[in-house]
């Protein structure tokens, strides 16, 4: 069967510029995310969690809270004897009839520790001592010694990102109901099809038993895989008190431990010869992912640079485990290289556009991607007219500056599963158990499977979000587009197929002679043969037609580039940074909603700008513990933080011919780099850390004194 | 940062904080008529947070409990003792009466979501930063999750379900689809409530006025260039109820 995408010139809905299809429902407030589920009964719930980032539990009593108004149940998640690895972690949840009792009784929780030392510090590996850190990685390729004899030019620096959060809107949690020895589970997840094993386990049933169900949710960016102590506890709550819990973290425990990006940092020693080609590379990376170690980053980002040399050391402190954040170690890698590179073009007086060209040969298959986003993004940025060299830009406070950035994601597809069906009454669903986080999943889905079946959007039903459909992976590395639309295209050539050997006899045709378009089922090219849709569906007599289709590799593809330029005003006597303006060219393969697509560029520029500007988790050492969980101190843009932003998505047939995708990930890889780069070239110094703070801004500038690192 | 929001309208809650407007005339600044006083220097969110829900009890607790307790007595002296238990509280939402029992200290954010079901209105930061909890009082934006239900009485609260009947759009709602100005969407029925209160008080919007109108919310997928043509475009078409 012929499941290849429609041709370009032969496609109603692919590619179009189409609104979101529960965009209604959010934009009303009507539609019920998890933490809106009010079921008849329900109790709130809250978790009991330590203040010390390192303890051993000697003692737990809840007798007192037991006892207090409203509340129903307390279950221990975390008993006598057990060692504390960080502040925020979990120890007793319970429920109550509001949710002001269960803060009231939360606070008669009686917990005693022997505090433990603790290391909290985001900081350097010699500063951290051998007890807090660990070797990952030492790696040489080609000669480095003889690579940098050979540099003309070298330039040495050390460059980092320092530890986010996810900090979702929807904050981490569920409602739990059980009915008998069933449990309906609902979350804000990313991860519809795979939770429910792990709660079941937890709470002791056959995974059979759990339905997960996440119709919308507020947003996860790699937090929101696991089912999760709060999700265990909130069972076992609501088993205990017979009634329905609601259990949704709160916003300081939500950035204390549901998620963190790891920090990296690094000092980089990079040689070029004076035509700019680079020729050496040694770099000491470090950061931290909380009490385990981080994974091992390959350094340098997209640049094989020939002689290179690599260490990576984790730093291991009592802090919230780091989560995937939005592609993994990519944001980080970009900073510390393309400064690095930035860093070296400033020295070798090139021009970073000119430098980055130069170096393309050595970034391998996409070079041809980035050859064409660079000469694209420069014409939107207008590159050529508006650079100046480092640091030459007039004598007011306010300097203005340009930076780039290249980046590179994978975004195979993950394994999904799609039942598609239609019906003897002309309607036609489709259903899959996977999710969509805000990117425009169940909007893809619908329009594949209008696009197969050559009906209005409209006319078809997505079903998505619970774990009653089939399976779908979870939704991360942007692994959700490719699969759900492959498989949903496959269920539905499936199903038409199907429909077509119904009704080709009464079409005096064959299966394979006929064609869905326009709403209706007619021999190919001939609209004098044919069926309206409607027609053709009550043929089936009473048995709808079921056609099941799994992700497919040939429909999509993996592997993208992404240029970005970014242009900034720096106030250089208060540090403040203003984005003017940041250009994003993006291919993603095949496009299926240039809007949503589109969308998903621009949110993810707003991400970078927050944080490369103002988004920092801060630990404190003497009390360790984080000193901004709340939403004043750990700052996200605003509307007027973000300038003006340009998204140029590449769809050329070269990009379309690969199939479809993934988006979510690539274009939050570069505001980082971009941005820090700007900022260079705008003062004439580079500011080693995002984010950059007013602070870090003025100690690069030499008029401010302070520490970090 | 721009997170406050000057100029569409003054969010109830932020006197929480009473270093961060020191003039009175701050719009910021103002009380609904009937809201309680913070002057003695105690509210029930300064409470809530200054404890937290850590296990053991902390310095902080100590302090508050002694302003807990003057504050306490003060409100006995001049006669203004409720609760701690439920109270017979009345709201007007959406045009139509609603009998509560509450204790004082509920906000209104939690008597819309969790007695009333009025879950448009979302629970992000929980102390008046994020604007996801918006709605509007007596034609203003108002942060419910830092107004108590019991102040919101005999105002006219109008939350995002009060917009448009529940088969039809509202214009501003509908321009937020139209521009793709919501991703996750968890915090659009807040920025719309904003937008709406913008709309009803700026006849002619523009880039700069938005903006600051605007930044008392807060959205982390980043939906804020679809925003800012959704209120430029709802304007052009008469987007106000």
């Amino acid at each position: 069967m012929d499941y290849k995408w429609p041709a370009a010139d032969q496609r109603a809905l692919i590619g179009k510029r189409i609104s979101r299809i529960d965009g209604p429902w959010k934009s009303s407030g009507r539609v019920k995310y998890t933490y809106d589920v009010n079921r008849p009964g329900m109790l709130y719930g809250l978790m009991v969690t330590s203040p010390y980032a390192h303890a051993k539990i000697t003692k737990i009593d809840t007798s007192e809270a037991e006892q207090m108004p409203g509340v129903k149940a307390v279950q221990i998640m975390f008993g006598e004897g057990k060692e504390v690895l960080w502040a925020g972690q979990e120890i007793v949840a319970l429920a109550a009839e509001t949710e002001d009792q269960a803060r009231d009784a939360a606070r008669k929780v009686k917990i005693e520790y022997q505090q433990l030392p603790h290391f909290v510090l985001d900081t350097t590996p010699d500063k951290a001592g051998s007890e807090h850190t660990k070797d990952l990685t030492e790696r040489t390729a080609g000669d480095p010694t003889a690579g940098f004899q050979q540099a003309e030019v070298t330039s040495e620096g050390r460059y980092g990102a320092s530890v986010i959060t996810h900090c979702c809107m929807e904050s981490h949690g569920q409602v739990t109901e059980w009915k008998g020895d069933s449990l309906t589970f609902w979350a804000t997840t990313q991860n519809v099809s795979g939770i429910g094993g792990e709660v079941a386990q937890g709470v002791g049933i056959p995974a059979s038993k759990v339905e997960v169900i996440s119709p919308v949710m507020g947003g996860g960016f790699g937090s929101k895989f696991a089912g999760e102590t709060w999700g265990v506890a909130c069972a076992q709550l609501a088993k205990k008190a017979g009634r329905p819990v609601k259990m949704m973290l709160e916003r300081d425990h939500e950035l204390m431990v549901a998620g963190a990006r790891p920090s990296m940092y690094a000092d980089v020693k990079v040689g070029a010869k004076r035509d700019g080609t680079l020729v050496a590379w040694d770099s000491h990376s470090w950061g931290t992912a909380g009490p385990a170690a981080p994974g091992a980053p390959p350094l340098p980002y997209i640049f094989k640079i020939p002689n290179n040399h690599v260490k990576h050391t984790g730093v291991l402190t009592n802090t919230g485990p780091a989560r995937a954040w939005r592609a993994p170690n990519h944001p980080q890698m970009c900073v510390i290289t393309m400064c690095a590179l930035d860093d070296l073009a400033a020295k070798l007086h090139m021009d970073p556009y000119d430098f980055f060209v130069k170096n393309l040969d050595i970034t391998g298959e996409r070079a041809k991607t980035y050859t064409a986003e660079l000469a694209k993004a420069a014409e939107l940025m207008e590159w050529k007219k508006k650079w100046h060299p480092r640091g030459e830009s007039g004598s007011g406070p306010i300097k203005r500056g340009l930076g780039l950035s290249i980046h590179t994601w994978g975004g195979a597809a993950n394994m999904s599963n799609c039942a598609a069906t239609i019906r003897p009454d002309g309607s036609a669903e489709v259903a899959l158990g996977t999710q969509d986080l805000g990117v425009g999943c169940r909007t893809v889905v619908g329009i594949v499977a209008a696009e197969t079946f050559g009906l209005p959007l409209e006319a078809v039903t997505v079903n998505i979000g619970d774990s009653k459909y089939p399976a779908a992976g979870a939704s991360g590395g942007s692994t959700t587009s490719g699969g759900v639309s492959s498989a949903t295209r496959r269920a539905t050539v499936e199903a038409v197929n199907q429909l077509f050997a119904k009704v080709a006899p009464s079409l005096g045709s064959t299966p394979d002679q006929l064609e869905a378009v326009g709403g209706q089922i007619r021999v190919k090219g001939n609209s004098s043969k044919s069926l309206s849709w409607k027609q053709a569906c009550a043929k089936l007599g009473t048995t709808p037609i079921t056609a099941t289709g799994k992700t497919s590799r040939d429909l999509t593809s993996q592997g993208v580039g992404g240029v970005q330029m970014a242009e900034v005003a720096v106030d250089t006597e208060t540090g403040i940074v203003r984005v003017q303006k940041i250009v994003a060219v993006q291919d993603c393969g095949m496009i299926i909603d240039l809007k949503t697509a589109e969308s998903q560029v621009y949110g993810a520029l707003i991400m970078g700008v927050t944080y490369s500007l103002y988004e920092e988790k801060i630990m404190d050492q003497q009390t360790g513990r984080c000193l901004n969980p709340n939403m004043e101190f750990y700052k996200l843009a605003g509307i007027g933080d973000v300038g003006e932003l340009v998204v140029h998505m590449m769809t050329d047939p070269d990009d379309d011919k690969r199939g479809v995708i993934g988006l979510g990930e690539p274009p939050v890889i570069s505001p980082g780099a971009s941005l820090s780069n700007a900022v260079a070239n705008a003062i004439g110094a580079r500011v080693p850390y995002i984010p950059m703070t007013p602070q870090r801004v003025l100690e690069a500038l030499g008029t401010s004194k302070g520490g970090m690192a | 940062m721009s997170n406050k929001n000057p100029h569409s309208a003054p969010r109830a809650g932020q006197e929480d904080d009473p270093q961060a407007h020191q003039s009175d005339d701050h719009p910021q600044k103002r009380k609904l008529p009937g809201e309680s006083s913070s002057q003695g220097g105690f509210s029930r969110r300064d409470f809530i947070r200054g404890t937290g829900i850590a296990g053991v009890a902390m310095s902080a607790t100590v302090l508050l409990g002694d302003e807990v307790a003057k504050a306490t007595g003060r409100a006995q002296a001049e006669g203004k003792w409720m609760g701690p238990g439920p109270v017979d509280i009345t709201l007007r939402i959406n045009g139509q009466t609603h009998k509560l029992q509450l204790e004082p200290r509920v906000t209104l954010l939690d008597a819309l979501r969790d007695r009333l079901d009025l879950t448009g209105a979302k629970k992000i930061c929980d102390r008046a930063t994020c604007g996801a909890c918006t709605v509007i009082i007596d034609g203003k934006a108002h942060y419910s999750c830092t107004s108590l239900a019991i102040d919101a009485q005999g105002h006219d609260i109008q939350t995002i379900e009060g917009l448009a009947p529940e088969d039809k759009l509202h214009p501003m709602s509908q321009a937020f689809v139209d521009n793709d100005a919501q991703q996750c969407g968890f915090c659009t029925p807040g920025f719309v409530m904003a937008c709406k209160a913008y709309l009803d008080h700026e006849k002619n919007p523009t880039y700069e006025g938005l903006q600051k109108a605007l930044g008392g919310n807060l959205c982390r997928c980043g939906t804020y260039i679809g925003i800012r043509h959704a209120v430029l475009e709802a304007a052009q078409k008469g987007g106000r109820a």
